[in-house]
């Protein structure tokens, strides 16, 4: 079973592009769970189509500790298992440590287990580490790969570097490891050769480049994913063909994170002033 | 005999002693707060700093600092601890403060540990729920007139905001003064933060809250930092029913919610712990003109002394003869007490390190054993406490003192009176040296040559006994068993071990007694441990 976290600024597209990617994966005939790692408990929308899932958090907190599987666990797109986290309302408790709690619970619950016959975990963890229950899918070997999504724009290499420091650490003592960053287009100016030479810079690869495209929005006011909505659209392509490069992978470091100075200087290299 | 001891010894010796084993970076932090002391001359002391990491310090966190000394002594208010049940339960009932209700039917909590036992989903969800709830149990099972709620670590974490519960718990209960303290364990380098964090939830919420108080006698007072540890507020109280002086307010020892209400009706304050309550004592005098003096019931003449200030303030002579009969009534079981134990104390020599103004206090006791304080040193003392609050405008405020709330107060518009006008005042300093909102610090009156140390460390404390070999040691019971270990008697001056009182005449004796037995026992030098006693069995291999 692989085990992978998809992290990245926030807005930028990881719902969406994890989903999609899983979608990839399932057509592929892999068996896949994914768990949404935010207290928005938005990260199975497409593949369940719609809000239908009841958070792990709620679910703790409506019927105590005797909780069955079932009860957390929905089936979504073609066989895909859906688990959403879930976490307090805004403002208030602590969302990270809601994050451990219900990764723990659905360890014991045995989600995990042999008999499940996963081949892919995926978790789907909002914006940037904010603090030590955001990164609890990278620590203790929750998640063993790392897929960063990034665009041309400054503010999202600038958390995907920070991420990075994340991973650096917890790599060190750890089993996690970066598997590459997948560009999701904002059109930005030059941007897929600069996200290249920010993987290089890092040490890892841009595993994809995925095209700005309508027809995602088309999908997920459908609430499906693009393979789901209009399978045979150039964009359905797209994640097939990252979700194959991501099942092919074999390319996972320890990344280098860089500082505030070569990051800017690569915005201006490539970006900005051309 | 006592000064050549203190230069025989040269305790300069020691901060370069210690500075040696140390990182340089930590050796050039802890001598600042390692002086030699001279009275004529007082030298800067560093305190009130973060401890270094990785030394064993005896400080405790801002909570037990708030909800452990200032407010938990009070027995009809209902205590409750926010946060996971190891904070609640670990201040239960360990200081020793003692409470008595005046009536079998009077509400007393003491020997109830209240906490709101937060579990992992309240981290997750926020406790604030499990707060009010809390609260409503508390009220429905004892009907207290309050109930106060204080902030572990977590709930400064997470955010519960147990200001805003208490506000709409005091509209849901109405008639309970319900109100929280934001003393979370971290909010400052020691207990002192919750100290101060105490005293200003003391002003806003209570204090002040009623002004009906019924006289028994012509002249009131109260005695605030008396935290009644082993029974000392009660042999005060006896004092000075004797000498015919009510006492409004005693904060916080065997303390009521009324006390606290009514205390700014008093004349005159006397501060006993100036660290832990200077801050009401100073909002007393500015709100409603009440001056205070620092005071010492801890030694018969500092008690003496004490009781003599109260009537020179009042200038009443009836009021000056009854209390010198009283204290000539005292002094004769006192004087008997300390000849038999000097005879034995005499020359001996004690350290001390306690709270923020009990390693000064006992010296005086000491010294009427006859005994030489060689070094003492406060655990969450200010500067003031030991150099005199003529520093306090010199004292650097740093960030970790910023995380305190600082209050605003000002004199009440319509119950501000000066008890005392200022040439009434300047004669009572003039004629019989009363300083009036001022503590001179324990450092004027330890000798020259004496070592001052804030903050000791556990490496410093065994160094201590190890170059100097006192023959009583004073502190905490983290202290306790590693001092007597080594083979000096050890003496715990936060709880009294199970002895005391300590305080006043009665106080005295107790402690001449208590310190003559093991200051004069030889059974700490007679202990062995097995390796020491033993001798070494020794075997050889029978084949290699």
């Amino acid at each position: 079973m692989r085990k992978i976290a998809i992290y990245g600024k926030g807005g930028i597209g990881k719902s969406t592009t994890t989903q999609n990617t899983v979608a990839g994966l399932a057509e592929m005939g892999k068996k896949v769970m994914v768990v949404g790692c935010d207290p928005k408990a938005d990260s199975t929308r497409l593949l369940l189509h719609g809000l239908a899932q009841k958070t792990v958090l709620d679910t703790l907190r409506d019927e105590g500790e005797d909780i069955d599987l079932d009860d957390v666990m929905k089936p979504g797109f073609s066989g895909t298992s859906c688990v959403e986290s879930g976490g307090p309302e805004p403002g208030v408790g602590c969302a990270g440590r809601g994050i451990i709690t219900s990764i723990n619970l659905l360890e014991q619950l045995g989600a995990y287990d042999a008999e499940k016959a996963l081949d892919y975990v995926f978790y789907d963890v909002l914006g940037d580490v904010v603090c030590g229950g955001f990164a609890m899918p990278i620590r203790d070997g929750k998640a063993e790969e790392v897929y960063i999504v990034v665009s041309g724009e400054m503010m999202a290499m600038y958390a995907a570097n920070n991420i990075c420091k994340s991973i650096a650490k917890f790599g060190k003592v750890g089993t996690v490891r970066l598997g590459g960053l997948i560009c999701n287009s904002r059109k930005v100016d030059n941007e897929a050769n600069m996200i290249e030479e920010f993987a290089r810079q890092l040490g890892t690869q841009m595993i994809h480049f995925v095209p700005r495209e309508n027809m995602v929005q088309h999908a997920e006011i459908n609430r499906k994913t693009v393979i789901d909505h209009a399978p045979d659209h150039a964009q359905a392509n797209e994640y097939r063909s990252l979700a194959k490069k991501i099942n092919d992978n074999s390319m996972f470091v320890i990344p280098q994170p860089l500082e505030m100075s070569a990051l800017e200087e690569l915005l201006v290299g490539f970006g900005i002033m051309n | 005999m006592a000064k050549n001891l203190i230069e025989e010894l040269d305790l300069s010796k020691f901060a370069e002693e210690v500075s040696a084993a140390y990182p340089s970076k930590v050796a050039k932090k802890r001598t600042k707060s390692i002086v030699i002391n001279d009275p004529d001359s007082i030298p800067q002391i560093q305190a009130n700093v973060r401890t270094i990491p990785g030394i064993i310090t005896q400080r405790g966190c801002t909570y037990a600092g708030c909800k452990g000394v200032v407010l938990g002594p009070t027995r009809d208010i209902v205590n409750i601890t926010h946060g996971p049940i190891g904070c609640g339960y670990y201040s239960w009932l360990t200081r020793r403060n003692q409470t008595r209700a005046d009536k079998p039917e009077m509400d007393n909590f003491i020997p109830y540990a209240f906490s709101t036992d937060m579990q992992d989903s309240n981290i997750v969800f926020g406790g604030e729920e499990k707060l009010k709830q809390a609260i409503r149990e508390a009220h429905e099972l004892f009907h207290p007139k309050g109930i106060a709620i204080f902030s572990t670590c977590p709930v400064g974490l997470i955010g519960d905001d147990v200001h805003r519960v208490a506000r709409q718990m005091k509209e849901e209960l109405p008639g309970v003064n319900i109100f929280g303290f934001s003393c979370e364990g971290y909010r400052g380098v020691s207990q002192s933060a919750g100290h101060h964090i105490a005293n200003n939830g003391l002003y806003k919420n209570l204090i002040g809250n009623n002004d009906n108080y019924v006289r028994k006698n012509k002249y009131a007072i109260n005695v605030l930092g008396e935290y009644n540890i082993g029974g000392d507020a009660f042999v005060i109280d006896e004092l000075f029913k004797k000498i015919g002086v009510d006492i409004i307010a005693t904060m916080s020892g065997n303390s009521t919610l009324e006390q606290f209400e009514t205390a700014h009706n008093a004349d005159f304050s006397l501060v006993m712990c100036h660290r832990s309550i200077n801050y009401v004592a100073e909002m007393l005098e500015t709100s409603f003109g009440i001056p205070w003096a620092k005071a010492n019931f801890i030694g018969a003449e500092a008690t003496a002394k004490t009781l003599r200030k109260v009537g020179q303030y009042f200038g009443d002579q009836e009021l000056k003869d009854r209390i010198e009969v009283v204290i000539a009534e005292e002094m004769e079981a006192v004087k008997v007490a300390a000849e038999k134990a000097k005879t034995k104390t005499t020359g001996k020599t004690v350290m001390m390190f306690v709270g923020g103004s009990r390693a000064h206090h006992y010296q005086e006791l000491f010294n009427e054993l006859g005994m030489e304080t060689l070094v003492a040193g406060y655990e969450f003392g200010h500067r003031d406490d030991y150099e005199g609050r003529r520093v306090m405008p010199s004292i650097k405020i740093d960030a970790d003192s910023r995380n305190i709330e600082e209050i605003t107060v000002v004199p009440d518009p319509t119950r501000f009176k000066p008890r005392k006008s200022e040439e009434e005042l300047a004669y009572l300093k003039e004629a019989f040296d009363i300083e009036f909102n001022e503590y001179k610090g324990m450092m004027t009156d330890m000798k020259k040559g004496t070592l001052v140390i804030d903050d000791l460390s556990h490496f410093e404390m065994e160094k201590l006994i190890e170059m100097y070999k006192p023959d009583v040691f004073c502190a905490g019971i983290k202290e306790k068993y590693v001092v007597q270990k080594m083979g000096i008697p050890m003496k715990q001056l936060h709880n009294y071990d199970s002895g005391g009182p300590y305080a006043a005449f009665a106080g005295a004796i107790n402690f001449y007694k208590d310190i003559e037995m093991i200051a004069c026992s030889s059974i700490f030098k007679q202990m062995k441990a097995p390796w020491e006693r033993e001798e070494f069995v020794t075997a050889e291999y029978v084949f290699n």
